[in-house]
Order: C-alpha cells, then sequence, then structure tokens
C-alpha cells in the first residue's frame, strides 16, 4: 500500500525533517506512528498524502508514484486518501451535514445518493442526530468524529491520521480510537501518528517510531525488514 | 455528462448563494458595473436616433440640378438621360416638378404650398456620383453649371460630409468609451472575486486536500463573476431605457416646434441581447483572470 524508500524531506531554509526514511505499510494494517514533536510524524503522514514532496527517493502509495505525479493528478489521487487533521479542519460556515457532503459534491455526487451516503457516515461516528448542527456547536470530541465521518464519506481505501487524539480527553480518545478500530476491522488500512503510549500499549498494532527524523523502529513489517530495522542506530 | 452537469448546477448554486449572501457588496457592484456600461450604451443610443433623424439625408454626396422654368417635360427628360450615360454621374434621378411638390407636401409643408396658384417648382435631376472623390465632384457640378437649361446648381457634399465626420466621431468615441469602461469593469468584478476568494480560503485550502481540482475551485468564482455581469448589464439596460424614457417627452416637444414627429427609440433586443452578452463576457473574463492569479498565490 505504502513504500518509501529513502526519502529525505528538507525544507526550504535546510530544516531536515526526514533523512533517508525506508518503509513499508501493506494493505489492511494497522500502524501506530510515535514519535517526540519534532520529530517527523506529520512530515511522514503529509509525504504519504502528497501534500508535501519528497526532497530525495521514492514514495509509492496506492501503486502511484508520488514523486513523478503531475499537480493535476493530485485531486484524483488524494480522492482515494482520508485525511483525518488534528486541528480538524471543517467548515465552520455550513452545517455538519454540509461538511459531509463536501467530498462528494466534490466528486461529482449530489442528491438522495449523495444525502444517503452522509447521513452513513454521519451513522457511523454516532452523529446522526446532529446533522442539523453548526461544528462550533460540538465539543472537541464531536468535531473530530465529524472530520472522521468527512474522511470516511468517499470510502477511501487507505486513512492517515495526524494526532487525532491530541486534544482529547481519554474517554473521547477511546471512543475515536474505537471507531478507527472498525475501519480497521473492515479492511482499511490505517496510519495514525500519536504521542500518547498508553493508547499504543491498549491498542496494539504495529508502530513506526521517529526521533530526528529517521526512523528507529519498525521500519518494514515482514521480519526481515524488522531486523534491519534494528541494525539501524 | 451528468458529472459534468451536476459540477455545474452546483457551482451556480454555491455562486447564487454566495451572491445573496453578500448582497450589500454584491449591488453596490452591480450599481458600478450598471453606470459604467450605460454611459457607452447610452451615447450609442443617442447616436442611433441622430442617425435616425438625419435618416432621409443620405450621407453619400449629391448634386442638384434645378431647371430653368421654361424648360419642358421632354427635354428635362433627355437631359438626364444624356447624364445616366456619363460613368462620373452615377444614380441619375429625375425629379419631375409635380414629384417634387408632392415631396413637399408629404414632408408636412402642405400648409405652405396650399396657399399657390400654380406649381412654383422647376424640375430637378439629381445625381449621386458614385466615388468619394470630391475635386471630381466639384467639376461635375461646374460642368452643370455651364449647362444651358440649368438655373440653380446645389452640392449638398459639404454639410453632409460634416454630418458624416460628425456621425463617425460619436461612433468612435462609444467604442473608446466602451472599451475602456470594459477594462475598468474586469478589474472591478476581478477584485470583487478575489476579495471572495479571501473569504473563503479556508474552504478552499480543505478542498484541495480532499480532493478538489483546481476547476472545482474555480467554476463557482466564474459563475459569480458571469452573474454579476449579467445583473450589471440588466442593471445598465434599465438606466439605458430610463434615460430614454426621460428625455422622450422633451425630444418630441422639440421635434413638434419643427412641425415634424420624433420619438426616441430605446434599445433593439438584438442590441440588448449584445449588451447583456458583453456584460457577461466581462464579468467572466474579469472572474477568470482573478481567480488563476490568486489561486496560483495559494499553494
Amino acid at each position: 500500500m505504502i513504500e518509501f524508500s529513502e526519502v529525505t524531506k528538507r525544507y526550504p531554509g535546510g530544516h531536515e525533517a526526514l533523512a533517508n526514511v525506508s518503509l513499508t505499510i501493506a494493505q489492511g494494517e494497522l500502524v501506530f506512528l510515535t514519535g517526540h514533536s519534532g520529530a517527523g510524524k506529520s512530515t511522514l503522514l503529509k509525504l504519504m498524502a502528497a501534500i508535501e514532496r519528497p526532497t530525495s527517493g521514492q514514495i509509492i502509495v496506492n501503486g502511484q508514484s508520488l514523486g513523478r505525479m503531475k499537480r493535476a493528478a493530485l485531486p484524483y489521487f488524494r480522492r482515494n486518501i482520508g485525511l483525518i487533521f488534528q486541528d480538524h479542519k471543517l467548515l465552520y460556515d455550513r452545517s455538519v451535514f454540509d461538511n459531509v457532503l463536501l467530498p462528494l459534491h466534490i466528486q461529482g455526487l449530489t442528491g438522495p445518493d449523495a444525502a444517503k451516503r452522509a447521513r452513513a457516515a454521519l451513522d457511523k461516528v454516532g452523529l446522526l442526530g446532529r446533522e442539523r448542527a453548526r461544528p462550533i456547536t460540538l465539543s472537541g470530541g464531536e468535531q473530530q468524529r465529524l472530520c472522521i465521518a468527512r474522511a470516511i464519506v468517499s470510502r477511501p481505501a487507505l486513512m492517515l491520521a495526524d494526532e487525532p487524539t491530541a486534544n482529547l480527553d481519554d474517554a473521547y480518545a477511546r471512543e475515536i480510537m474505537d471507531t478507527f478500530l472498525a475501519f480497521h476491522q473492515v479492511g482499511v488500512t490505517l496510519v495514525i501518528s500519536t504521542h500518547d503510549q498508553n493508547l499504543i500499549r491498549r491498542y496494539g498494532g504495529r508502530t513506526l517510531t521517529l526521533a530526528n527524523g529517521h526512523l528507529t523502529e519498525g521500519a518494514a513489517e515482514s521480519p526481515a525488514g524488522r531486523d534491519a530495522a534494528l541494525l539501524t542506530p | 455528462m451528468r458529472v459534468w452537469i451536476t459540477h455545474h448546477l452546483h457551482s451556480l448554486k454555491i455562486a447564487l448563494g454566495r451572491l445573496r449572501a453578500s448582497s450589500a457588496a454584491s449591488l453596490m457592484s452591480v450599481l458600478v458595473i450598471g453606470v459604467a456600461l450605460s454611459l457607452p450604451a447610452s451615447l450609442y443610443v443617442l447616436l442611433a436616433n441622430a442617425q435616425r433623424a438625419a435618416g432621409n439625408v443620405s450621407v453619400q454626396p449629391e448634386i442638384t440640378a434645378f431647371l430653368k422654368l421654361d424648360v419642358d417635360d421632354m427635354a428635362a427628360e433627355q437631359m438626364a438621360q444624356a447624364l445616366a450615360k456619363r460613368p462620373d454621374a452615377g444614380a441619375v434621378t429625375f425629379v419631375h416638378r409635380d414629384k417634387g411638390m408632392d415631396k413637399l407636401r408629404k414632408a408636412g409643408l402642405g400648409d405652405v404650398m396650399a396657399g399657390l396658384s400654380s406649381n412654383p417648382l422647376p424640375h430637378a435631376i439629381t445625381l449621386a456620383p458614385t466615388g468619394a472623390d470630391p475635386e471630381r465632384i466639384d467639376r461635375l457640378a461646374a460642368e452643370l453649371r455651364q449647362h444651358e437649361n440649368v438655373e440653380q446648381v446645389s452640392l449638398d457634399a459639404n454639410w453632409s460630409r460634416r454630418l458624416a465626420a460628425i456621425l463617425a466621431f460619436g461612433r468612435e468615441l462609444v467604442w473608446l468609451l466602451a472599451v475602456s469602461l470594459g477594462i475598468a469593469l474586469a478589474a472591478i468584478i476581478g477584485n470583487t472575486i478575489r476579495l471572495q476568494i479571501y473569504a473563503q480560503r479556508e474552504e478552499i485550502e480543505v478542498s484541495r486536500l480532499i480532493g478538489a481540482t483546481d476547476r472545482f475551485i474555480r467554476r463557482p468564482f466564474l459563475y459569480f463573476g458571469l452573474l454579476q455581469g449579467l445583473v450589471g448589464g440588466l442593471a445598465a439596460w434599465g438606466m439605458v431605457s430610463l434615460l430614454i424614457a426621460l428625455l422622450d417627452g422633451s425630444v418630441a416637444r422639440v421635434a413638434l416646434a419643427y412641425g415634424t414627429r420624433f420619438s426616441l427609440a430605446g434599445l433593439a433586443a438584438q442590441e440588448t441581447l449584445i449588451l447583456l452578452g458583453l456584460a457577461c463576457v466581462l464579468g467572466f473574463t474579469g472572474a477568470y483572470l482573478s481567480v488563476t492569479r490568486t489561486l496560483r498565490h495559494f499553494n
């Protein structure tokens, strides 16, 4: 599903966010991405979603090489990815329902079909009763669930979540994680970045650890890959 | 195809919603567009009316030779036929004195004519030389003056030339005004759109993250510009119609004082369509340039 080979990302100004990262994530995997703040978790997710481009190295997601992808092809690539942001990135000028409709409108789907799918997505995250509400009136946990509903409404095979539980208390965080787990069980590939070690312990799953832009643990899921990862300091 | 139609309907809906949401600001720019468009449009309409008022007078130079009163019908007609054979004479018309009288009557001067016991008019021959060369026309007129049958020659080339020049100047003025105001309009609409884009910045960024193409983002703004242009065009049409309605009364009074009837004509259906079409094109162009430029700054 996702393959990084010797990927380096240097931002303008010289800051090296990721150095020589190689990793493979198979279809249907649940992967936690962890590490201290500034270790490169967000950058790694942004590279997977082609929000940023690598300075060097190759990235293949969904069988598509992102380095060579044309600008015009990007939107179509993104439609197959469900993105969940720490700050939700909701649109506050429209209802909960319209927020979930947006990805469908972007794909040219309107009318009763779209409404049905939007309702199904809201139902899955437990927000069906709030569809006419404004996002600003929702709690932090509800806003995060709305963000998830928007990400899943186009039924992506891959979901990338950047610190989805960072601003939530434990009960809310658990709710969100349970939602994620349900998607994992139906075959969705999930990459979740978090610095909450308790969460990782509770839910298990494979863990990729980043430190100062280097991948220090969990580079490949195959045993051979795991050994190789252990050998690199 | 269905997706395409859905996209366009959706964009139109968004554009209409934004127009409604920012109704005060939109109303202001629509007024500006209307006033700017109505200036050249009004000038055009007034010019068209002036041309119509002068319509019976041909702009082509005309020579009229009034024959002596004692020249009989036969001789006059023979002379006309002889002139018609000349290559430089152009279209030659023989106007019998009785027909000349009829013409005057029809022109509304019947009251003056009623007091006369006999027809005071001579036979006349009019020539419409084809070439625009004024020297040749002058030569032809001089030649006619020498003719034994001719009493008087009138050459109306000068004033018709002046009229033609004034009208041509007016038309040029219309174009100049239209072009310069058109550019200003595109800029005004472009600026409104730019503000719109900044207001929708968050939506644009989120849409891009979840797979919106540039075309999808651009489309509602283009519709917005198009609609603004269209409504502005309608406003301009209303202003021109109002102007015509206001002026028509006084123009009719002036015409009446001269013993004729004249009523101002507004924009014809075809001209109205052209005005609205141009307004739409300007709105679209302004929006397109602005969106393309502003979106490049994002990302």
